[in-house]
């Protein structure tokens, strides 16, 4: 089976431990307004590439990535959940490590055909990112065109397959950096108990080129990017949160 | 005859007693170390008074246009300087090429032309006397090359498809084992060079001939040498006693071949493990504390950034700057499975701390698998602080050249004291596949350069065609080539021969001819785009092709892509067998390589629009990079497209310029760990796996 491929990248270092060999998929149901990859948002484009064709490409290099391992990104990769269960599949026959990045935004508790298949999908799973935007319902609509409601349930049913699991936040002042919203963040995640890692992300502009070459007006222009400092303080909001979470388990 | 000096009291026996073996010696008395970096001391009060008086001169040289002063009436020669000082108290090193700091020393010997405008464009005039002298009394290396020099080469010289030819300058390139005059002092050395002149052979053939006149002249410069170095008040004619001695006496060696070669490289060679055996018995006899070693090695270090030359504008735009590639190569591993990594080592490259970061000397890591992990990640750090580390692949390099070999420039590599090389600046194979298109005239100049074969006349590039007329075009350029090189060396060792470099060296050296090649990664995109894409040629008046439309996309090298990077590695193949097919000077071998680190700007102005897509004039990328912005599927896919070059075909070394920007070795320079550290629970998982170093340690 083919999936749509955006791109590739074959030194990852940011998606998961170690290097990684990172495979951006096409295609995405969000319209996050700092969003850096506009140019994967589109469905049913990309070059369509077999799971050989990616695995093949891995082994070549794999001893770069003997720490690190495979990540699927994107776009939203579970939009494509079959392919990528077929990857992990395979992937996993070489002992290589897995991990998703994901919006968690394509969940659907009452589909049983669907948990089955995500189900599958986990067991061939090393590593879930998940990346909870905004806990204010309303709020996270407004930031993404979609209610995070799915992505919460998503992160419960993540706990009872006890995948390993980071939690990734992207901090844009003025929007998501409320100190109340961050200590929610962090209680809920606190009480995760198969949370492993949390990755607070500065917010950057890097990806505003892209939307001159798509000719798609900029939904945060003049936001200034988030200062390390800032993401830092941000993540001290959460760690609070996490600590309130952990103290009452 | 065995010999006991007293600079040898202590030292573990071998070979290297008996004859000159300075391999044997490291052999015997290293002691491999895999501790880390905590020994290292910081720079002494004397090393910053010295430094800053260095920083203050760069200062006063830079405000004066780049050079602070020139010698326009001393030949430069191994005796032709007083001793020259900084600080005479404070230096614990001494000795610069002339009579003070920041003075460069005239060397006419390659050519009084460029010695005179190099004089010239800096504001100074050669004695009249002198230029008069080299003009009329005595020939030099560039007068004898251009008296022989063919109409063709010529040509082939001005249109630039054949490029940085070392016809006006020294050629560098050399490395003497400079190690050799501390170990063994100059007095024993002389007598090694005379019983190699009393066992020539005795029937006088032209080569004979030849090698008496050049050992004669070998030992001429060690006793020079020796006076040299007695101007500064040493006595070097015996081996030396302790570490200050050891790195003196290596300096003085060094030296002496500066002063006398304006090589286009002049490389140290590999010389921290050798002293570092000196450093171990000297802390152990207590002779010396670590911070008094490691300010030696800073004086060093800070004497090697010294080293200058006169040049001219237009030779520092060719390599982008005012390099001497005063190349120094750490580390590696021995081929009785042990590694070579020392404290000197780390003290070498922690002088990038000590006086701060700089390109010169070039220091050189020999990576190898086999590094000790302390080392692998010192080396790492220090190459994120201070961008100034240049990595070579030991594992690959020894299987050729053994465990006691240096690099010479950028990647040249040589056994010391064995091996030499003809350095043979490049072939432009972008340029020559242009030729083959338009039938050997020049794009540019409208010349008719290369043989008047049939040019191209289709619409459309066809691939089977171009091959085929591309191959007996490189055919061509590498008999014309390697023709060119022949006079060059001929004339550099009649008129300008490394006397000194040469006689730290055996009797029977093995001799490198190498050749370079520029443009690799412009001809392998042109071939992929005219065998996967359409590409249509656009004419001028005259019928010559000038520019090229590509029609869809290709394959591009660098992005780990077999389509197009087997091109690559079959024009370097095919390109190096036509070298092959030459007769080489002085019996040397022909070997190639692939490293316009610094002249890619240089070449790609003086070549038209390739099919790739590249407009007339587009710098080429550096080295074997892949095309600036074509490799779009990360740093592996780029790396690993470069690393299928046929190394045995491009023994002279293939050199990848790698830059990121900050952040993307991961957050702060770290392979993505996460940020949560202390709370959580997080023994399980990949938790507990991710920094940067342990990312590439495994099979890198």
């Amino acid at each position: 089976m083919t999936g749509y491929i955006h791109s590739i990248e074959s030194f990852g270092t940011v998606d998961g431990p170690g290097i990684r060999f990172v495979v951006f998929l096409q295609g995405c149901p969000l319209r996050c307004k700092f969003c850096h990859n506009p140019d994967t948002w589109a469905m049913g484009q990309g070059t369509e590439m077999t799971s050989d064709e990616l695995i093949d490409k891995y082994m070549k290099n794999r001893a770069f990535y003997s720490r690190g391992g495979i990540t699927v990104t994107g776009g939203e990769p579970l939009m494509q959940l079959d392919f990528i269960t077929e990857l992990f599949t395979k992937a996993k026959r070489y002992n290589i490590h897995t991990c998703i990045d994901t919006s968690g935004i394509t969940y659907r508790e009452d589909d049983a055909e669907y948990i089955n298949k995500l189900r599958r999908l986990i067991a061939v799973t090393d590593l879930v990112m998940l990346d909870i935007k905004h806990m204010d319902s309303q709020k996270h609509k407004d930031l993404t065109g979609a209610d995070g409601k799915n992505i919460l349930a998503f992160a419960k049913f993540l706990e009872k397959t006890n995948v390993d699991l980071c939690i990734r936040h992207v901090v844009i002042e003025g929007i998501t950096d409320n100190a109340d919203n961050l200590r929610d963040l962090g209680r809920f995640i606190g009480k995760l108990k198969n949370l492993r890692w949390l990755d607070v992300l500065p917010y950057h502009t890097l990806g505003v080129n892209k939307y001159e070459q798509l000719g798609i007006s900029y939904p945060l222009e003049g936001t200034e990017p988030t200062t390390k400092e800032k993401a830092i303080e941000a993540k001290g909001y959460i760690m609070e949160g996490i600590k309130e979470a952990r103290s009452k388990r | 005859m065995k010999r006991n000096y007293e600079g040898w009291v202590g030292f573990e026996s071998g070979t290297w007693n008996n004859e000159i073996n300075v391999r044997s010696f490291i052999k015997h008395n290293h002691v491999p170390y895999d501790g880390d970096e905590k020994f290292l001391e910081a720079p002494t009060q004397d090393t910053l008074d010295l430094w800053d008086q260095v920083l203050e001169l760069s200062r006063k040289e830079r405000e004066a246009g780049g050079v602070l002063d020139m010698d326009t009436s001393i030949i430069s020669t191994i005796t032709s300087h007083g001793p020259g000082y900084l600080n005479k108290d404070k230096e614990r090193i001494v000795g610069f090429q002339t009579d003070k700091p920041f003075k460069r020393a005239l060397q006419p010997y390659g050519g009084i032309r460029m010695a005179e405008k190099a004089c010239a464009d800096n504001g100074y005039k050669v004695d009249p006397q002198i230029s008069d002298f080299f003009k009329v009394h005595r020939k030099t290396h560039n007068a004898g090359v251009f008296d022989v020099y063919t109409p063709e080469m010529r040509a082939c010289r001005s249109s630039h498809i054949i490029t940085g030819l070392p016809d006006a300058y020294g050629r560098g390139r050399i490395i003497g084992d400079y190690r050799r005059v501390a170990l063994y002092g100059i007095d024993r050395l002389i007598e090694d060079k005379l019983e190699q002149k009393a066992t020539t052979r005795s029937a006088m053939y032209s080569h004979v001939i030849r090698a008496r006149e050049e050992l004669s002249e070998q030992i001429r410069a060690l006793e020079e040498l020796k006076a040299m170095a007695m101007s500064y008040g040493y006595d070097i004619s015996l081996p030396a006693k302790n570490t200050k001695e050891a790195i003196q006496w290596l300096y003085f060696a060094y030296l002496g071949a500066v002063k006398e070669q304006n090589g286009a490289a002049m490389s140290l060679g590999r010389t921290s493990t050798f002293l570092d055996v000196y450093a171990r018995r000297d802390l152990e006899n207590g002779t010396f504390t670590e911070k008094e070693i490691q300010e030696m090695v800073d004086h060093f270090i800070m004497k090697l950034r010294l080293i200058k030359f006169a040049r001219t504008p237009e030779y520092n735009a060719l390599f982008s700057g005012d390099p001497q590639w005063v190349t120094e190569s750490i580390g590696g591993c021995a081929i009785d499975g042990r590694h070579l990594v020392t404290k000197m080592s780390y003290r070498y490259l922690h002088t990038l701390k000590n006086l701060g970061p700089a390109p010169e000397p070039n220091l050189t890591v020999l990576w190898s698998k086999r590094l000790p992990d302390n080392f692998k990640r010192y080396c790492a750090k220090m190459s994120i602080e201070t961008s100034s580390i240049q990595y070579e692949n030991d594992d690959l390099m020894r299987f050729t050249h053994g465990d006691d070999y240096a690099i010479a420039c950028c990647v040249s590599s040589m056994r010391l004291g064995k091996e030499m090389q003809f350095f043979g600046a490049r072939a432009n194979l972008a340029k020559c596949l242009l030729y083959a298109i338009n039938g050997g005239v020049d794009e540019i100049t409208k010349k008719q350069v290369g043989p008047e074969f049939s040019p191209i006349t289709s619409e459309y590039l066809n691939y089977d065609e171009v091959m085929r007329k591309y191959d007996a075009m490189m055919r061509w350029l590498a008999e014309v080539y390697v023709n060119t090189l022949n006079i060059i060396h001929y004339m550099h060792d009649k008129y300008c021969y490394e006397r000194l470099q040469m006689a730290l060296h055996d009797k029977n050296v093995t001799r490198w001819f190498a050749t370079g090649i520029a443009g690799l990664s412009v001809v392998a995109d042109s071939l992929s785009a005219i065998k996967y894409a359409k590409v249509k040629v656009i004419r001028d008046e005259d019928g010559l092709a000038v520019d090229y439309q590509v029609e869809g996309d290709f394959p591009k090298y660098g992005n780990d892509d077999d389509r197009v990077d087997k091109i690559a590695h079959d024009i370097v193949h095919i390109f190096m067998e036509h070298v092959r097919k030459n007769h080489t000077y002085r019996n040397s071998i022909p070997t190639t390589s692939i490293l316009t680190i610094t002249s890619n700007v240089v070449y790609g102005k003086a070549t038209g629009s390739t099919p790739d897509g590249r407009k007339r004039g587009e710098a080429f990328a550096p080295g074997a990079n892949p095309m600036h912005r074509r490799d779009t599927h990360g740093a592996i896919a780029s790396l690993s497209s470069v690393a299928k070059l046929p190394f045995l075909d491009a023994q002279d070394g293939i050199s990848n310029t790698f830059s990121i920007i900050p952040g993307a070795l991961g957050k702060d320079d770290r392979i993505f760990s996460g940020d949560l550290s202390i709370e959580l629970d997080c023994s399980t998982g990949a938790c507990g796996t991710p920094t940067l170093f342990e990312g590439l340690d495994g099979d890198f």
